[in-house]
């Protein structure tokens, strides 16, 4: 059967596919469906220093092929996280958690991964520099490459394992700001979040989601995500996770084709429940279908 | 238990203006209570459409739903031997018990009454028989007044425009009604009036809430609702919430 595992910063991984965070909660709410410790990973729900509601409903909307949503980080805040969630999530898996850090300013970015380095669940702490849906929160960082840099090289100060930088696909050049990202010394990048998108209701003339712009996901933003991994492994040495409308094995194997050394599904979990393990199940199928050995063996041939 | 699986129609009829009831086979073994939902793919739509479900047995379920968008105007179109892909099993529902030795009665507004109908079943064969309130905007939106009234229950029929039964609002039935215990389904600003009215009366009660979803089993936190106790999620808290937790904006 053909290698389906991978790494990411020395973590050795079964399979290259994680759910992404926001379409998968805290994870042990799937295990009501199957096993999770079949996945590769899991990105765990987006953090704050503080507990959060998030955004008024309707914060859901549908699109041709995606979905746009207006959640807004709800999330009961980083102590109660620590407290309440991951040891229920331990409680029935043992694989690769990565927490999911979001805040408002550089100290809370600071505040909020301390803890989830000082606690044992997460292995990988991934910074959200990139969320589109907060009033004067990540949106500002992720769209300039200088604080992008900022809230890395703050976040790596104070921390000892390894940092992943989740950027925003709504900036002209993702290059640079991947680069700016690795310079001030990110251990990963994860991208695309969310593009910024918008539904207006024909007969009423008003936006469907509660704050009118808001995230927009789902197979039909899969090129946009695919060109940036490109785009980005182009220029950068260290392990990217390309997510955006991955729904099936294919979608995996274009994007490790890309450079990606694994990928998020996200939408697609909201969609199907089952969809992390059936694309698990598939790829080594596809793979030898297409005569492919070993993911390893097929990153980042696009660009050859 | 929630479980996905695939139901053949049987059955895809109008039963009132832009209302359809659709029976599906298939298993049923995850329904639990009434007042629970499934979710359903349709071909050429990304999100799942959430429908309550109306009444079910060892064989199949009966959907009752309405034609509010693109995604239930296709339902409307299928017929009998297609397939659906679904999620069944989804959401709390209502707590029967709660009711037991309460004069007790259901109220529900538009397509917010076929979960109440598996409801007045299960109370009856409790041992409780409930009054029931429906209220729609016309009499062509009228349904299943017949069917409760068939169980044993005494309907009161509440139109709009006054075309059937009592003019006016459910309330202006519930007003003169003495009960101890409720349940209700329907629009939002339905269930803050019931609830107040109730609150009056002394009554305390289980009210079924409707958001748009994004999965319907706790994901995505798309359908969040504030409650006395913190934020809730709809699809798996809810949709039922007692009458003493809700919070209405």
């Amino acid at each position: 059967m053909p290698d389906i595992s991978t790494t990411l910063s020395g973590i050795p991984l079964p399979n290259p596919v994680i759910p992404a965070s926001g379409t998968f909660g805290f994870g042990y709410e799937m295990a009501s469906w199957y096993d999770i410790n079949v996945l590769g990973g899991i990105a765990l729900k987006g953090t704050t220093q503080n507990a959060r509601f998030g955004n008024p409903t309707p914060r859901i909307a549908e699109c041709a092929s995606g979905m746009l949503n207006a959640v807004g980080l709800q999330n009961p805040g980083v102590e109660a996280v620590i407290a309440e969630e991951l040891p229920k999530l331990r409680r029935v898996y043992s694989g690769l958690a990565i927490a999911n850090i979001s805040g408002f300013g550089i100290e809370e970015y600071v505040y909020t991964a301390k803890k989830f380095d000082e606690d044992d669940t997460a292995a990988i702490l991934e910074v959200n520099v990139s969320c589109p849906n907060v009033q004067h929160g990540g949106m500002a960082f992720g769209t300039s490459p200088g604080a992008a840099a900022a809230v890395t090289a703050a976040v790596k100060k104070e921390v000892k394992k390894p940092v992943y930088i989740k950027l925003s696909p709504n900036v002209t050049d993702i290059a640079e700001v991947a680069l700016a990202c690795e310079e001030a010394g990110a251990d990963g990048l994860v991208l695309i979040n969310t593009l910024l998108g918008m539904r207006i209701h024909p007969r009423t003339g008003k936006p469907i989601v509660s704050i009118g712009s808001c995230g927009f996901s789902g197979p039909a933003i899969k090129p946009v995500a695919l060109r940036m991994v490109y785009d980005v492994c182009k220029v950068v040495n260290i392990p990217v996770i390309g997510v955006g409308g991955i729904a099936t094995a294919d979608d995996v194997l274009e994007f490790v084709s890309a450079g990606a050394s694994a990928v998020q599904v996200g939408s697609q979990n909201l969609v199907d429940p089952f969809a992390c393990p059936k694309i698990i199940e598939e790829l080594p199928k596809v793979m030898q279908q297409y005569g492919i050995t070993s993911l390893n063996s097929i990153k980042g041939r696009a660009h050859t | 238990m929630t479980k996905n699986a695939i139901y053949t129609i049987e059955t895809n009829q109008p039963i009132a203006n832009d209302v359809f009831a659709m029976r599906l086979a298939g298993p049923t073994g995850a329904l639990v209570a009434p007042g629970q939902f499934v979710n359903i793919l349709l071909n050429g739509f990304y999100l799942r459409r959430p429908i309550s479900v109306c009444d079910w047995d060892e064989a199949g379920m009966l959907l009752i739903y309405k034609i509010l968008g693109k995604g239930t105007a296709q339902m409307a179109t299928m017929q009998p031997g297609q397939t659906l892909n679904l999620l069944t099993g989804l959401g709390n529902g209502f707590t029967v018990s709660a009711a037991t030795g309460k004069p007790t009665v259901l109220v529900g507004g538009g397509v917010g009454v076929p979960p109440l109908f598996s409801l007045a079943k299960q109370l009856i064969t409790a041992g409780n028989i409930p009054e029931v309130v429906l209220g729609f905007r016309s009499s062509g939106d009228v349904f299943y007044a017949e069917e409760f009234a068939k169980l044993g229950c005494k309907v009161h029929l509440a139109t709009e425009d006054g075309t059937a039964g009592t003019k006016g609002f459910v309330t202006t039935a519930l007003q003169d009604m003495a009960y101890d215990y409720y349940y209700t389904c329907g629009p939002n600003a339905m269930l803050q009036a019931v609830h107040a009215l109730s609150a009056q009366k002394g009554a305390a009660g289980q009210l079924s809430f409707e958001e748009r979803m994004g999965c319907g089993f706790g994901a995505c936190m798309g359908c969040s609702c504030h409650t006395q106790v913190g934020p809730k999620r709809v699809c798996v808290d809810g949709p039922v919430f007692t009458s003493e937790e809700v919070v209405f904006a």
